[in-house]
């Protein structure tokens, strides 16, 4: 039957009207769409506690906050970025659009209850900020005990709204698992699934094995204040050290629950738009898994210098370096795709290729860290600051932007600026790279982190980071101007503008509120049959 | 009451609605394996949470070996096993109530059910009484205890966990309970069906999860010596 609201472009975005039916909605479409908005706003907070960190570092003995003010900060940085942004960054903005539309599906298994992990998102967050007022936390986000005990203020609060935002995490991990199991399209085997599938197939296998840990985890710690159990408390018998391995027992792997959907997210762009099948499949669906299992079994790293057994350090040094194996074969098969490829430097390319340059600095000073004796030498110096933030921001954020415009004609219709998108791309990447590579420099020279003032002879590197701050909020600020005003009156986009071939892109953009309308999408082919410029 | 005098439109456990699945499942079956996945994942969320504390409370038994011995005895072996038997009984009668929904039993199933509440009561009002017995002799988790029949160092770190563990079980049975009351209204308002019995199905599993959990708790804190 022609349905006469479809044939004048009903879609999922018009097809109810108002807040109350965004608010209650269980289209997965409009929810990834929710968490995209809730995920940028936190990012911008967070990121201007960034700049505030970076102009106080700026010049030695000009601080621009006291000390206080300054932890509160750098913890709130830490907080916000990892729980409220990177984590949900791709898996629940982005995936929650494109999962179930890449599997040919009507919506993700649970709908509601995808609409609850929104819900308990937001709470987690509201209490984590609540406590802003409550004088908030100075712990840094790791919540190390036995200081997280002793410190008062809104500790808690934050500590909690980590809890409750964890929840959200394994409930959309689970959703998504059960969703890509029980809900692919005819003809969607597992050897012609989507890699961006493949990689968030395993970070939901992560997010429902770890987060569970950092859960109880916190939960102890809300016990240590509240009843005073001491389980963590060396006053009362307990053992710090303790809560390091459970906290990085999650910590750790919750670095590939950050990584592993952007390098998913550069799976599908670098075929698209290198017009090539991608190199390496199965290596690369493959290693997504031994990234995941290698995840469990590292993170005694965290705690080289934490009186851990030498045999011990040891043993997680070199399990440690094993994650460099299948991040590698990755690597090499992304590059792989592009050789002799005709490659289209749109937008979402320009990010994958700074992903693949920033992620492999990141990785391999990831490497280092690995190495025992350099690793005693950097703890706690800016050379760890600036190896995980190529890795989250060089990684994620970079994967989550070039998705953001990799999938934009798809979300809304429309075609981004390309020219503003390369120019706001040119000023990330010099600004990133300013940002943090001077980092690196310091801290091998022994410049601590998490400190307030630092000392005049790092001055020439605190300066370059804190201008390389700027030329990032300019980036990101050009961004944001480009997606909302071309979301807003930018030209049509057409159904496949990138022309490529996984199944979202055979839907209508934007797609109708079942997605595909009455058809169900058959598969028949691989999705990376890629042939040339012109096919 | 018989079906005659229900009104045409009105459901309840006697004539239960028609069940319609999600658009976007295939068949009621394909739902019904899904939501029984997805269960099954949230179980394996659960054993991790506990198991944490599990491999806490063992790394600590095996420093403080005579503290914790010592600090064990404190423990009321009878209400112990009292509450096992209360579990083990209330597992039997969640079966016989889940397996009457699956068959459309629906009066059968609500009684079961109650039952089950009922026994998980018991469990929390023995509970009760062990709690206030050692609050009342000054038995609290670690920096808050003051008992002086017991000044062992270290002793106590065992009721820290003793306490956490058994709160954290408790909290889920008293889950558990709510969630089985939420199943009685939805069989009540005929939204269970020999069609349909997914959440009478995992709000079972679940409470078995919860029953298995005592069933290592009981052992490792009150009998391990
Ligand atoms: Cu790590």
């Amino acid at each position: 039957m022609a349905h006469t609201a479809e044939a004048h472009g009903d879609n999922y975005l018009n097809h109810e009207k108002g807040l109350w039916s965004w608010m209650t909605t269980v289209d997965h479409k409009r929810i990834g769409l929710m968490y995209l908005a809730s995920v940028c706003f936190f990012f911008f907070l967070g990121g201007i506690f960034a700049l505030i960190i970076r102009l106080n570092l700026m010049h030695s003995g000009h601080p621009v906050v006291d000390a206080n003010t300054y932890n509160k900060l750098m913890t709130y940085h830490g907080a916000i970025m990892v729980f409220l942004v990177i984590i949900p960054a791709i898996p629940a903005s982005i995936g929650n659009f494109v999962l179930p539309m890449m599997l040919g599906a009507k919506d993700v298994a649970f709908p509601k209850l995808n609409l609850a992990s929104y819900y308990i998102y937001l709470a987690g967050a509201t209490f984590a900020c609540l406590a802003l007022f409550l004088g908030g936390a100075d712990t840094g986000w790791t919540f190390y005990t036995p200081y997280s005990i002793r410190t008062g203020g809104g500790v808690i609060l934050v500590i909690f709204g980590a809890f409750v935002a964890g929840f959200s995490s394994i409930l959309t991990g689970l959703n998504f698992i059960v969703t890509i199991q029980k809900l692919r399209a005819p003809g969607l085997t597992w050897n012609r699934l989507p890699l961006l599938l493949w990689a968030l197939y395993a970070t939901s296998i992560i997010q429902v094995l770890a987060t569970p840990v950092l859960a109880i985890t916190l939960v102890l710690l809300i016990f240590e204040h509240v009843f005073k159990v001491g389980i963590f408390d060396p006053a009362l018998g307990g053992d710090p050290v303790l809560f390091q391995h459970f906290f990085w027992f999650y910590s750790h792997p919750a670095v590939y629950i950050m990584i592993l959907p952007a390098m998913g997210v550069i799976s599908e762009i670098i075929p698209v738009f290198s017009r090539k099948p991608i190199f390496g499949y199965r290596a690369i669906a493959l290693a997504s898994f031994g990234i995941a299992l290698v995840a469990f079994i590292v993170w005694g790293h965290h705690l080289f210098v934490s009186g851990q057994s030498e045999l011990a350090n040891f043993v997680f040094s070199l399990l440690t370096m094993f994650v460099a194996i299948p991040t590698g074969v990755k690597v090499f098969s992304w590059v792989g795709t592009m050789y002799k490829g005709s490659i289209r430097f749109n937008a979402p390319m320009l990010y994958a290729l700074g992903f693949i340059e920033l992620f492999t600095i990141g990785g391999l000073t990831g490497v280092f860290l690995a190495t025992l004796a350099i690793d005693v030498h950097l703890t706690d110096t800016y050379f760890v600051i600036a190896h995980f933030h190529y890795v989250m921001v060089g990684g994620t954020i970079m994967g989550f932007v070039g998705g953001m415009h990799y999938w934009f004609p798809k979300v809304t219709g429309k075609l981004y600026n390309e020219t503003v998108a390369m120019w706001a791309f040119i000023s990330i990447i010099i600004g990133f790279n300013l940002t943090f590579f001077p980092q690196f420099i310091a801290g091998t020279e022994g410049m601590p982190r998490r400190y307030w003032s630092q000392l005049p002879e790092f001055d020439l590197w605190n300066t370059l980071s804190t201008v390389g701050s700027w030329f990032l909020l300019l980036g990101f600020l050009m961004v944001a101007w480009n997606m909302i005003k071309s979301a807003k009156s930018g030209p049509a986009a057409g159904d496949n503008p990138w022309r490529a071939l996984t199944l979202e892109w055979q839907s209508k953009s934007p797609p109708p509120h079942d997605n595909f309308g009455p058809t169900t999408p058959t598969v028949t082919h691989w999705p990376y049959e890629y042939k040339g410029a012109n096919v | 009451m018989s079906h005659a005098s229900v009104p045409a439109g009105k459901y309840n456990a006697d004539n239960p609605a028609p069940h319609h699945f999600g658009h976007h499942f295939e068949s009621a079956e394909h739902e019904f394996s899904s939501a029984k996945q997805g269960m099954w994942l949230f179980m394996v969320t659960e054993v991790l949470m506990i198991g944490a504390i599990f491999v806490g409370y063992l790394l600590f038994r095996l420093r403080f070996p005579e503290a914790f011995h010592e600090a064990h005895k404190e423990l009321n072996v009878k209400l112990g096993a009292l509450n096992t038997v209360i579990l083990i009984i209330s597992s039997a009668t969640m079966v016989l109530g889940v397996t009457a929904a699956q068959r459309g039993n629906n009066r059968r199933s609500i009684g079961m059910l109650i039952t089950t509440i009922f026994l998980g009561g018991c469990f929390c009002l023995v509970k009760y009484f062990e709690y206030t017995h050692k609050f009342h002799e000054g038995i609290f988790p670690g920096g808050l205890y003051h008992f002086e029949g017991l000044t062992v160092p270290h002793a106590p770190l065992f009721f820290s966990f003793y306490f956490v563990m058994t709160g954290i079980h408790a909290f889920h049975v008293v889950v558990g309970m709510c969630l089985i009351t939420w199943i009685i209204t939805r069989i009540k308002r005929g939204q269970i069906s020999k069609e349909f019995f997914t959440p009478v199905e995992l709000v079972g599993f679940y409470w078995h999860f919860v029953d298995l959990v005592w069933i290592f708790l009981f052992p490792l804190l009150y009998l391990l010596g």
